[in-house]
């Protein structure tokens, strides 16, 4: 076992499945300058050469399209964006090209396509540098959607990516890239449409998607200690394909289920999650789904409007003790923003 | 070129733009029975592009087209049996009735997809052209489009890419100076497509004819220029739609375009100045009326053949989503 972070972890993925298959090659604005995607790509260009690294004119569209009549011809690219806003710009190619293609030709021709992108959140991010999107790409037939949380998950999901022979939308939070935490010496691909349990409970299942796993651990923790409840946290870790199966034991062993979302709940995974669980496990659940997630405004700037906008623990420890009819814990003792004034920009 | 190869160069040309019309008349001939539920958007007029560059690329090539793709599905394939079971939407068919006319896809031929959504192969077929380039397989990429795709933003953004990162890729620019119906002085904020275009570092063609061998001519000289020096290829060639933008029929009574500029075109029809070519060249009418025989006899084989046939098992709308 050894420690790393999530970017070093999605970093020594790349180079892995670039050392094994010389047909991976990397791309996209701005992978091979000084700054490397927030270091995810360090090192790529110095060992691969600009033939398998490189910086792309600001055309997302074009080269996302790129990308798939590369893949279709034996190639596998990783298109890397810093925000998932920029994403938006090659939506046409996403939704109409890339995911469609397999379909297009009866099956018959692989797109091992892989779409790196990234949650920018906090300093001053606003609006268009801070989006989640993944639920409008999960609603889409024929793309994989990927949140890994964790830097096991990070590294191992992403060999399975880059091993996919269809497209797969890998969406990361920038806050995740500084968390450290014990891998396997060998990074082993973890097979997606796998969820994972982060922490085992019997009274409530609350599941959690990209950084808000990081306030639903604080929150279990806190309402272990405060009042005994052990909250079972499960991350989905892709949410197309969904892992069904582990959400549904899940509730049917706790009957109460919160959904905590990194984006907005209109329209949102949390909005899907929330009928899948009530269709199938709707004579176990003792209480209506619950959903926490964004405010529905687009993201301030500022960072006092930034704490009403984006929920976290507190907002998760309250709706657990409001389903399970707990008194209000004082909570005036805990951090809850240390990440927040950890994190300095700019970015 | 020697005589003899002229004469069977002719000859070949001749073929295919003979099955593409006929193929499509045949079409024509039953689109009104409804039993080819798909919109038609009908090459008619625009055979001698995709005939002529097609004949250049070549058995060794890969195509990208548009929802107006039968006359380039019918050059680079020389498939009818798929083609028509495809229309008819039957399980005989590649696609068992996924794709239909906008969407026909024939990959082990080189036919390798279209797009319904203006100019979006595009960027898909200059990133086939890169792969191609770095698996050093000699497979030449062309992309085939209309005028109304240098609208889109992203014309110019695969336009840009390829040359700069040195793809050799032929973009063929298919211009009948109509975006559906929205003639081209209504959208363009400059007079030549052809003249922008010469301002990036690629090759720029470009011909006002219905010619085959001429069109053949120039895209050979595009694909020698791209494979010398790895940049890109344009190929500008201007025709005239026969027919309305969806639909087999004519629609000069519309008021957005006059039948006299159909007639002025008609004259020089690419079907009609092929065959007269062919007897310049020394094919006799007893020659062509065989070859025509034919290929009529392979046409209606497939027509009847995808009129019988059975459609796919409703299971089949789940085919090839994900692997």
């Amino acid at each position: 076992m050894r420690s790393i972070s999530y970017r070093q972890a999605l970093n020594e993925a790349m180079v892995q499945e670039m050392e094994a298959d010389p047909r991976v090659f990397v791309y996209g604005i701005d992978v091979a300058d000084h700054k490397r995607i927030f270091g995810s790509t360090k090192g790529l260009v110095e060992r691969f050469g600009e033939e398998r690294c490189f910086c792309t004119p600001l055309s997302e569209d074009a080269m996302t399209g790129f990308g798939l009549g590369a893949a279709i011809n034996g190639m596998r690219p990783i298109h890397i964006h810093m925000r998932v806003d920029f994403l938006l710009l090659a939506m046409n190619q996403l939704a109409n090209m890339v995911s469609s293609y397999r379909y297009s030709t009866g099956g018959t021709v692989d797109v091992p396509f892989v779409v790196r992108a990234i949650i920018g959140r906090g300093w001053g991010q606003s609006f268009q540098h801070s989006k989640s999107m993944f639920s409008s790409f999960a609603h889409i037939p024929g793309l994989k959607v990927v949140l890994p949380t964790t830097p096991a998950d990070a590294g191992g999901l992403l060999l399975s990516a880059i091993k996919d022979e269809n497209p797969v939308i890998f969406i990361e939070h920038r806050w995740l890239y500084d968390v450290v935490d014990t891998v396997d010496d060998a990074a082993e691909p973890i097979p997606l449409g796998v969820g994972n349990v982060l922490r085992r409970g019997d009274d409530l299942t609350l599941i959690a998607t990209s950084w808000m796993n990081v306030e639903a651990l604080k929150a279990a923790e806190i309402l272990e200690d405060r009042h005994g409840v052990s909250v079972e946290v499960l991350d989905p870790r892709t949410i197309s394909p969904l892992d069904d199966e582990l959400i549904f034991r899940s509730v049917d062993k706790t009957g109460q289920c919160i959904v905590a979302d990194n984006d907005w709940t209109y329209c949102g995974f949390s909005a899907e999650l929330s009928a899948r669980v009530s269709e199938l496990c709707f004579d176990r659940l003792k209480s209506p789904v619950h959903r926490i997630g964004y405010a529905f405004t687009p993201c301030p700037s500022a960072r006092h409007l930034e704490n009403s906008f984006y929920p976290n623990a507190i907002d998760i420890i309250r709706a657990v003790e409001s389903k399970l009819a707990l008194s209000e814990a004082d909570l005036s003792s805990e951090d809850f923003y240390s990440y927040e004034r950890k994190f300095k920009g700019p970015f | 070129m020697k005589p003899d190869n002229r004469k069977m160069l002719n000859l070949e040309l001749y073929k295919k733009l003979y099955l593409v019309r006929k193929s499509e008349e045949r079409i024509v001939e039953h689109y009104f029975e409804d039993e080819m539920k798909t919109p038609m958007h009908m090459s008619m007029g625009s055979e001698a592009i995709s005939v002529g560059v097609c004949h250049a690329l070549g058995p060794e090539s890969q195509v990208f087209g548009t929802y107006r793709s039968h006359a380039l599905y019918l050059a680079q394939t020389g498939d009818t049996d798929d083609f028509f079971a495809e229309m008819y939407g039957k399980e005989t068919a590649f696609l068992k009735g996924i794709g239909g006319s906008m969407h026909l896809c024939a990959p082990e031929a080189g036919f390798m997809g279209t797009s319904a959504i203006v100019a979006s192969a595009i960027p898909v077929a200059v990133g086939a052209a890169f792969a191609n380039k770095r698996l050093k397989n000699k497979k030449t990429v062309a992309v085939f489009f209309g005028d109304g795709a240098v609208d889109e933003g992203v014309f110019w953004e695969s336009l840009n890419a390829a040359c700069l990162m040195y793809i050799p890729i032929l973009f063929v620019c298919e211009d009948n100076g109509l975006a559906v119906h929205t003639p081209a002085h209504q959208r363009h904020g400059y007079d030549s497509i052809a003249e922008i275009v010469s301002k990036f570092h690629c090759h720029v063609f470009q011909d006002k004819t219905t010619d085959a061998e001429r069109i053949y001519g120039l895209a050979c000289k595009a694909m020698e220029r791209s494979r010398a020096t790895q940049q890109p290829s344009f190929l500008h060639v201007q025709y005239y739609r026969y027919l309305e933008h969806v639909g087999v029929k004519e629609d000069f009574d519309a008021g957005y375009r006059s039948k006299d500029e159909f007639e002025q075109w008609h004259k020089v029809d690419p079907v009609r100045l092929q065959r007269t070519k062919l007897q310049e060249v020394g094919w006799d009418q007893r020659q062509i009326g065989t070859l025509e025989k034919e290929i009529d006899e392979q046409i209606n084989n497939s027509l009847t053949m995808a009129q019988k046939a059975p459609f796919a098992e409703n299971s089949a709308v789940y085919t090839g989503v994900l692997e």
